[in-house]
């Protein structure tokens, strides 16, 4: 592998500096998962790795009355091992038990995930549907940008030089909400997503009418994307199969897929309404505190 | 090049200290430098798990980890599950089960057996090919693999984990 320099600050400031420092040299190493296999293979080239996972902001798994708080850096089996985040955030704790396998979920962050900024990222889809918020730190000062604003193209985002990702901020979910995320693959396990669909919703006390709904997508587009019309039309309306279908059509007319290797855009097209539905009901179900019948990988 | 770092860690039980380059995996430092080649090399990006050894309990793809990042931690690999006397229960019953054929893959199988019985002492068979999907077997067929991890959990639960006695 590529000769490079290592540092693990433990304060946040220093994490910063050293990164501004290095004039777009240096790699943020959180679980390394996907940082440590393009060094290896040359796609990346960095002259130091600054392992971020010796600062606490980053390491923060927060859940209260005010809502979630994610460290960038936290690894994927810590999330889907947290009680509080398998209630109140299940999507998020959906994605994360499919990001590769153990070994993977083990050291794999949701931070990371969003970084790589990946189209088909499974957790991304997640964090909109749920309404996060990124904080960023960098040289001068901390931001916040929401989750659906975070991609901007395909292995790209809103990170200015110097900047990093801290922590992932959430809602606390209100009244009967529910959340879910899924993904369509060939196989049952380790692959990545051909469609992948998250979606949170809220309805009222009686559980039979949408107060509001949030519906992302993800592999269907350059970023993730946030069908915010699709979510947006259920407010108010009656949580049947009409206007679920309602829904999954007006996230299918947002995807803009392309052909690949992995699936057509004919058929992502088709897979995107589909799962919107699944998803959907899951959620609603979820809402209502009834048996979701989701199994991860079947 | 970076300067080499000493690197502080217990391996097996054993208090361990080495030398290391940053850009070193901890899976290149098990086999080249500390000589414990039970931890394979396959695919070297996530995929097969053949290296794959337990980091502070948690399963890992020691391919994906740089051995410096391990100062402080426990680690446990495949050379420390047996005793001397006995075989850890989980490997009596994937000999007994025939779960191998090559051998490549099955230390990495076997560290995540362990760990996934660590953590779910009776696992259901979805449960089993879910948790073991991040390795991969290219010659046994995963339904042999499948029950030797069931009858560990049977056997792990009568005997615990103390290792079958084994006759020679």
């Amino acid at each position: 592998m590529r000769d490079f320099e290592y540092e693990a600050p433990t304060a946040l400031a220093d994490a910063v500096e050293l990164l501004a420092g290095a004039n777009g040299s240096a790699k943020l190493l959180a679980g390394g998962t996907d940082l440590i296999d393009h060094v290896r293979t040359g796609r990346l080239e960095p002259d130091l790795l600054i392992d971020i996972k010796k600062l606490a902001e980053l390491n923060v798994l927060e859940a209260s009355d005010s809502g979630l708080r994610l460290g960038a850096a936290v690894p994927c089996y810590q999330i889907y091992g947290n009680e509080q985040i398998t209630s109140n955030y299940s999507a998020l704790a959906d994605s994360c038990q499919i990001i590769g396998g153990v070994q993977i979920q083990s050291r794999a962050s949701v931070g990371g995930n969003l970084c790589n900024s990946g189209p088909a990222a499974d957790s991304t889809p997640s964090l909109i549907a749920l309404g996060a918020v990124c904080v960023i730190a960098g040289p001068n000062g901390t931001r916040e940008v929401a989750a659906e604003d975070f991609c901007t193209a395909p292995r790209q985002n809103v990170l200015e030089a110097g900047e990093l990702l801290v922590e992932l901020k959430f809602p606390a979910p209100g009244g009967k909400s529910g959340s879910h995320y899924r993904r369509f693959i060939p196989r049952n396990e380790m692959d990545i997503a051909v469609v992948g669909v998250g979606a949170a919703v809220t309805l009222d006390d009686s559980g039979e009418n949408f107060v509001s709904a949030r519906i992302a997508l993800g592999a269907v587009g350059p970023t993730p994307i946030f069908a915010q019309a699709a979510g947006d039309a259920l407010a108010g309306q009656p949580a049947n199969d009409d206007s679920i279908a309602a829904a999954a059509a007006a996230a299918r007319e947002v995807a803009t897929p392309i052909d690949d290797m992995r699936g057509t855009v004919e058929f992502r097209n088709h897979a995107t309404a589909v799962l919107t539905e699944r998803v959907l009901k899951t959620a609603i179900a979820r809402a209502r505190g009834e048996a979701d019948g989701y199994t991860i990988g079947h | 090049m970076a300067k080499k770092r000493v690197v502080s860690t217990t391996i097996n039980g054993n208090q361990t200290e080495f030398l290391c380059e940053p850009r070193q995996t901890l899976l290149e430092v098990l086999r080249d430098t500390l000589n414990l080649t039970g931890a394979k090399e396959g695919c070297s990006n996530g995929n097969c798990g053949a290296c794959t050894v337990l980091v502070d309990g948690r399963p890992v793809d020691s391919c994906l980890v740089l051995a410096v990042e391990i100062e402080g931690a426990d680690l446990e690999t495949i050379e420390g599950v047996a005793c001397s006397e006995a075989l850890h229960p989980v490997q009596q019953c994937y000999l007994e089960n025939a779960a191998l054929q090559c051998g490549i893959c099955t230390p990495g199988f076997i560290m995540s057996t362990k760990a996934l019985l660590d953590e779910n002492s009776s696992p259901s068979e979805d449960d089993i090919r879910f948790y073991l999907a991040g390795n991969l077997c290219r010659c046994t067929g995963y339904d042999k693999i499948v029950r030797a991890v069931q009858d560990s959990a049977e056997l792990m639960a009568s005997n615990g984990i103390d290792g079958v006695q084994i006759d020679r």
